[in-house]
């Protein structure tokens, strides 16, 4: 497939530069409230995030539902402004930029989304759905918008006779398929993709997971991977933050972090997964009391202290910080 | 409330356990556009006394249509049970009369759905919901049947009982709502309780508070249950014995240990190749391929003439092409449908 010739300003492809670098980012989002009401509640959905994607890296960002892991996503493609903090695509600020001036940004990174059902629209070709953003962003026309579909598409697995057919007509992997076509129509250079097999069966999963591993290695792509299933980031990525309550609570590398999980929560994490291995029962699985505390009201210190198993009273009243605790192994923890 | 214990792994039940259900070649038809859909065909299981029975299988194999046909909700317009048997206390629950079902439901067999909050009515309390039951199947005056209720949702460990009884669904936790779900199905105390993937919809958090609960009642009550689930993690971990189906049809069946240790149908084996596993002994810079299942499931409408496996599998012979497997009967205690399964080990 041609490379789409990257007429961006400020295109340094300098491979020190992290393709992605988010630093305090932090997304608040007022509630509705009553008209005359005054005091306005806030939902602290992300908490001053920072972290980096490399080239030709896969960054897994894991947590549970209302972690805030969707919205750190969505904050840096810019579908929701961040309420303060800030977002570098190969270096240069974004996290200000108007929509106008994102545009050529756009091109350098895409979405995939979790569910295929919902991420298409029901009444456009895949074909066209695929070709869509050459259109958008005057790339392609005509016999060369046409090739490069075709190609798109044999770079996912489709085959070039399903270019005309509509949505409906494809099975769940298939539909993943025509999301992923798309987002590479622009020869992005980072992906994100949040959820992106969640709502697929295990058959086929493993299928598209081999294929965003293939594309990374052809195209030297970089992911920010969004899920909260932990075996398959654990397969996926390079390194891994696990997020809870809008905060970063640890990252490491791959390896590290589930070897040797230096944070209470990651602990309790990886210890609830069920093991496909009846031999492999745990009786010393580690089992969190009560619910996540809700965004609206945070708890004071470390958001983790109202569950964590292990929590002092220094947990309740600061915050800790996210510190290397070991060579390139953050943990925002007291104990470490 | 009497109290068993149960061995865990005691996996096979040969003269032991009685079995409290038994489905038999049952079958359940859909009527589509397409057609007549066969959306499980032929299907047969025991289950014993105090086991978890796992079935396991992708979407669209099966597996809840199965256990909407033994409780018998299935919509009467969109489908029906067209054969087979399901047997329960001496009775053949697709041969009973509508009001008799109704007593069965809730009561000796009750059900676990995905997603609590479709599943609980909203403009109820959790409490009248679990009240109800009691006083239409246990004849439990109100007040007798109110502290049953709360007695229950301390079962559950939800906390302040007595308080939460007085609670809207919608007031409550995912992982509340599940618990006050399990509540409510097993404070009649029945003898089969059904859960359809019970916990898919929740984190791995509270997942994991939820599994290790309904273990615990299982101990304390005695239950029976049959655990339908796409995930093998949570099989290994809850069943005794698993059921595995593909297409509408029993693949394999076997204990939870020879199913995992010597899988003998080759969709079984794919399965589990291709879930990623934690695996945390695995070589440094191992960002390895994952093993796939070539192809999709196949459309029930349109279905292959032979094994219904046959186009995706690798070892298909030409006879898997043209005639369906059988379930081989020889080997009891490890049963799969394809021409080809190996022998089992008789050690």
């Amino acid at each position: 497939m041609n490379k789409v010739d990257a007429s961006v300003p400020a295109g340094q492809t300098d491979k020190a530069t992290p393709v992605l670098a988010v630093k305090a980012l932090r997304k608040h989002f007022p509630l509705q409230s009553g008209l005359l009401s005054r005091s306005q509640q806030v939902v602290h959905a992300v908490n001053d995030v920072s972290f980096h994607v490399d080239h030709g890296e896969t960054l897994g960002l894991v947590g549970e539902s209302g972690c805030g892991k969707s919205t750190v996503g969505r904050t840096i493609l810019k579908l929701i402004n961040p309420t303060a903090g800030s977002i570098q695509i190969d270096g240069t600020e974004i996290a200000d930029l108007s929509r106008r001036e994102m545009r050529p940004y756009r091109r350098r990174m895409q979405i995939i989304f979790q569910d295929p059902y919902s991420s298409l629209n029901p009444r456009m070709t895949a074909g066209d759905m695929v070709g869509e953003p050459l259109t958008v962003h005057g790339i392609a026309s005509g016999q060369e918008k046409e090739d490069r579909i075709a190609a798109l598409f044999q770079k996912v697995g489709l085959r070039s006779d399903q270019i005309r057919r509509f949505p409906h007509e494809f099975s769940g992997g298939q539909r993943q398929r025509i999301g992923i076509a798309r987002a590479l129509a622009l020869d992005p250079k980072l992906i994100i993709a949040d959820e992106p097999v969640s709502a697929l069966d295990v058959s086929i999963q493993a299928q598209v997971i081999n294929l965003l591993m293939d594309l990374q290695e052809e195209f030297g792509l970089s992911y920010l991977f969004i899920a909260h299933d932990l075996s398959v980031v654990e397969h996926i990525s390079h390194r891994v933050a696990v997020m809870y309550l809008g905060h970063i609570v640890e990252l490491a590398e791959r390896r590290a972090l589930f070897r040797t999980p230096q944070h209470p929560y990651t602990e309790a994490l990886l210890s609830a997964v069920p093991v496909a291995d009846p031999k492999r029962k745990r009786a010393d699985r580690i089992i969190l009391k009560g619910d996540v505390p809700s965004p609206v009201s945070l708890p004071s210190g470390c958001p983790f202290h109202t569950r964590c198993p292990v929590a002092v009273a220094a947990c309740k009243s600061e915050v800790p910080a996210l510190r290397e605790v070991r060579p390139n192994h953050w943990a925002a923890c007291h104990l470490r | 409330m009497e109290t068993e214990t149960i061995e865990r792994h005691d996996t096979e039940p040969v003269a032991g356990p009685e079995v409290v259900l038994e489905v038999k070649d049952l079958k359940t038809q859909f009527f589509t556009r397409q057609g007549i859909v066969p959306a499980v065909d032929g299907v047969s299981f025991k289950l014993h006394r105090g086991e978890v029975l796992g079935i396991v299988g992708e979407s669209g194999c099966g597996k809840s249509v199965t256990s909407l046909s033994i409780l018998r909700l299935i919509p009467p317009r969109s489908g029906s049970v067209v054969g087979g048997t399901v047997h329960y206390g001496g009775r053949d629950l697709l041969k009973i009369s509508d009001a008799e079902m109704r007593h069965i439901r809730g009561n000796d067999i009750s059900m676990i759905f995905q997603e609590p909050m479709t599943a609980l009515n909203p403009v109820m309390t959790v409490g009248e919901q679990i009240i109800e039951p009691l006083m239409l199947h246990q004849d439990m005056s109100r007040q007798e049947a109110r502290n049953r209720a709360i007695e229950m949702l301390k079962l559950v460990h939800i906390p302040v009982p007595e308080k939460r009884v007085d609670s809207y669904p919608h007031e409550l936790s995912g992982g509340m709502r599940q618990r006050a779900m399990i509540a409510m199905a097993v404070s009649c105390n029945p003898k089969v309780l059904i859960a359809d993937e019970p916990t898919t919809a929740l984190d791995v958090t509270i997942q994991a508070q939820i599994l290790e609960l309904m273990q615990e009642l299982r101990e304390v009550l005695g239950t029976a249950v049959i655990m339908i689930t796409h995930d093998l993690g949570v099989i290994a971990e809850m069943a005794q014995r698993v059921v595995v189906m593909y297409a509408g049809r029993k693949v394999e069946e076997a204990s939870v240990e020879e199913l995992f240790e010597t899988p003998r149908h080759p969709y079984t084996r794919g399965l589990l190749r291709a879930i990623p596993k934690l695996d945390l002994d695995a070589p440094d810079d191992h960002r390895a391929r994952l093993e796939t299942i070539p192809g999709t499931v196949p459309a029930l409408y349109d279905l292959p003439p032979g094994c219904a496996f046959a186009p995706r599998c690798q070892e298909a012979t030409e006879i898997c092409h043209g005639r369906q497997p059988e379930l081989e009967t020889k080997h009891n205690h490890h049963i799969a449908a394809c021409w080809n399964a190996p022998p089992v080990d008789v050690a």
